[in-house]
């Protein structure tokens, strides 16, 4: 596997972002995309455990599981890395950041769970990437995940004003969005292709 | 096979136990604030452990502030000015909070964390709240939901109050309940009785508190409590009162004729009890005594729902439609209420349609 770190870390972003490509990660970018504010604080946090994350269980897969031919342990293995990193980041935001913790409260704690973390673990093993292309790809897809729903929240801060038929109200609108922008997506796969 | 699965399950154990170690040494260093000075009124210092929530910091120091709800964050009473520290207005408490008390620095000291060295201000009144270990001298049943329960101070302790306010009771760790919870309870004695106090209290279902007191306490226990509280008390003036209670409601009104009474004081007052059904009513003969012993009083017990049985000869109706019949100018008077919130948001309209001022209706929710 030969492809450059940055085509992955832009074609994570873009192409083959893990939102709109994979739809990993959708239940806290439905509930959380009300508005740009709290979208914000949650993308970071993810952006920041998604990278860790995914460098973390690259060592861990490559360094112990591999090694010990352990590599079907690996869902478990890394959901526990993924439960103590995000306990970890809470504890630091409590102590030196109060005011993000506070904004973020049960978002944090629900990140543990988001599956396009556990989702860009994976794909790293799957696809076989190296060190710099994990890196590249957890930031990437944590950076991706973040434009997908500060995007999705920018347009639902929009619409608020408008008439929506009242079936269409809420999850029943932002999937339809979602929808769209995962079309407009795909209009850059021409530009860059990782899968 | 045996040592593929010890390796497997050591290896496994082994990540897991690295990370907890790494957890524990960082829950150890990050979340430990030492110990943090807290300041009152510029005046008095105490050191407490950080980490920990204002008001049990203060509260472990003898400060009481009021809290009905116990530091759930869901009844807004404890207040407090925080001059530094404290970090952020927090979300849960600006539903609680005026824009001028957030500008202010007014904060729920139950969801303020001492975190660093904090500056506060507190009313002074505050100081002379204090905590009781009492006894329990007897437990009355007044009907089928509702009991009064004597408490004892202890041998030359003396509990002051104005006529009309409450205590906080603690109710210890018991059965499944886990943690010590504080609940308010309104003073039904006689404020010039100051060595035992009266409480009434009603079951809630499923009540921590109250199947607390109904199920595990016995005469002769010790309970802990903490007060007076609340600004809902006797005001001096010679207008005419209208008194509304319904149901455990009527424990602050009782003390407030106690205090007519005793201090004989000259006032016409008239007390509006609101029940749903004839086993609800308590105390009648004690309400009649009064009417005796106070000139001026009139009791008026209503009922919502009586049922054929209760043969019931009074007033049938809604609390407010009862006190909507007797009243015709209410221009001259005073009100005081104590019930349910729904109860006495209704009273208070039909009190003010009457032309009773805002300022002169006197009310406890619960």
């Amino acid at each position: 596997m030969g492809i450059s770190p940055f085509v992955i870390f832009f074609a994570s972003i873009f192409t083959s972002n893990v939102l709109l490509t994979n739809f990993l990660g959708m239940c806290s970018y439905l509930s959380i995309s009300k508005d740009l504010k709290s979208s914000l604080g949650l993308g970071e946090a993810v952006i920041f455990v998604m990278t860790v994350t995914s460098v973390l269980n690259y060592l861990v897969y490559q360094y112990i599981l591999v090694p010990f031919e352990l590599e079907y342990l690996r869902f478990i293995v890394f959901i526990i890395v993924i439960a103590a990193f995000v306990q970890l980041v809470e504890m630091i935001l409590e102590r030196f950041m109060p005011n993000l913790y506070y904004t973020l409260g049960i978002f944090l704690p629900l990140i543990t769970v988001n599956c396009a973390i556990l989702g860009v673990a994976l794909f790293i093993v799957i696809r076989e990437y190296n060190f710099l292309q994990s890196l590249a790809y957890g930031a990437g897809g944590g950076i991706g995940w973040t434009l997908a729903i500060l995007a999705l929240a920018g347009i639902r801060q929009k619409v608020d004003e408008t008439k929506i038929p009242k079936g269409l109200q809420g999850a029943g609108f932002a999937m339809i969005v979602t929808g769209i922008m995962a079309l407009a997506f795909i209009g850059f796969s021409g530009i860059l292709a990782i899968q | 096979m045996a040592v593929e699965v010890i390796r497997t399950v050591s290896i496994v154990s082994g990540i897991g136990v690295f990370l907890a170690a790494l957890l524990t040494l960082a829950e150890r260093f990050l979340l430990n604030y030492g110990m943090c000075k807290i300041t009152i009124n510029n005046d008095r210092e105490l050191e407490v452990k950080g980490g920990n929530h204002l008001l049990g910091s203060l509260l472990q120091n003898g400060i009481f502030i009021p809290s009905a709800c116990g530091g759930r964050g869901s009844c807004g009473l404890c207040k407090v000015k925080v001059i530094s520290g404290g970090g952020p207005l927090l979300s849960t408490e600006t539903p609680y909070l005026t824009k001028e008390e957030q500008e202010d620095n007014i904060r729920l000291s139950c969801q303020v964390k001492v975190r660093e060295d904090v500056a506060i201000e507190i009313p002074e009144e505050l100081f002379s709240i204090r905590e009781y270990t009492t006894t329990v001298e007897k437990i009355v049943d007044l009907t089928y939901d509702t009991k009064a329960l004597y408490l004892r101070l202890k041998d030359g302790e003396e509990l002051s109050f104005k006529a009309g306010q409450y205590v906080q009771i603690k109710v210890p760790q018991y059965g499944k309940v886990t943690e010590e919870v504080y609940r308010a309870y309104s003073i039904a004695s006689s404020p010039l009785q100051k060595e035992m106090i009266k409480l009434i209290i009603r079951r809630v279902p499923h009540g921590i508190c109250t199947t607390y007191i109904f199920d595990y306490l016995k005469e002769g226990d010790k309970l802990d409590l903490n007060g007076p509280h609340g600004d809902f008390f006797l005001r001096e003036s010679d207008r005419e009162m209208i008194c509304i209670a319904g149901g455990s409601g009527l424990a602050p009104i009782n003390s407030i004729l106690y205090e007519i009474r005793d201090k004989n004081i000259r006032r016409k007052a008239t007390f509006f009890f609101g029940c749903v059904e004839k086993r609800d009513l308590y105390y009648t003969d004690e309400m009649k005594a009064f009417e005796k012993q106070i000139p001026d009083f009139r009791f008026v017990p209503a009922l919502s729902a009586p049922r054929e049985a209760d043969n019931w000869p009074g007033e049938v109706g809604l609390i407010t439609e009862v006190v909507d019949r007797y009243i015709t100018d209410g221009s001259g008077m005073e009100a005081y209420l104590c019930g349910s919130p729904g109860m006495i948001d209704a009273c208070i309209q039909v009190l003010l349609q009457k032309g009773i001022p805002e300022d002169r209706i006197y009310y406890d929710k619960f």
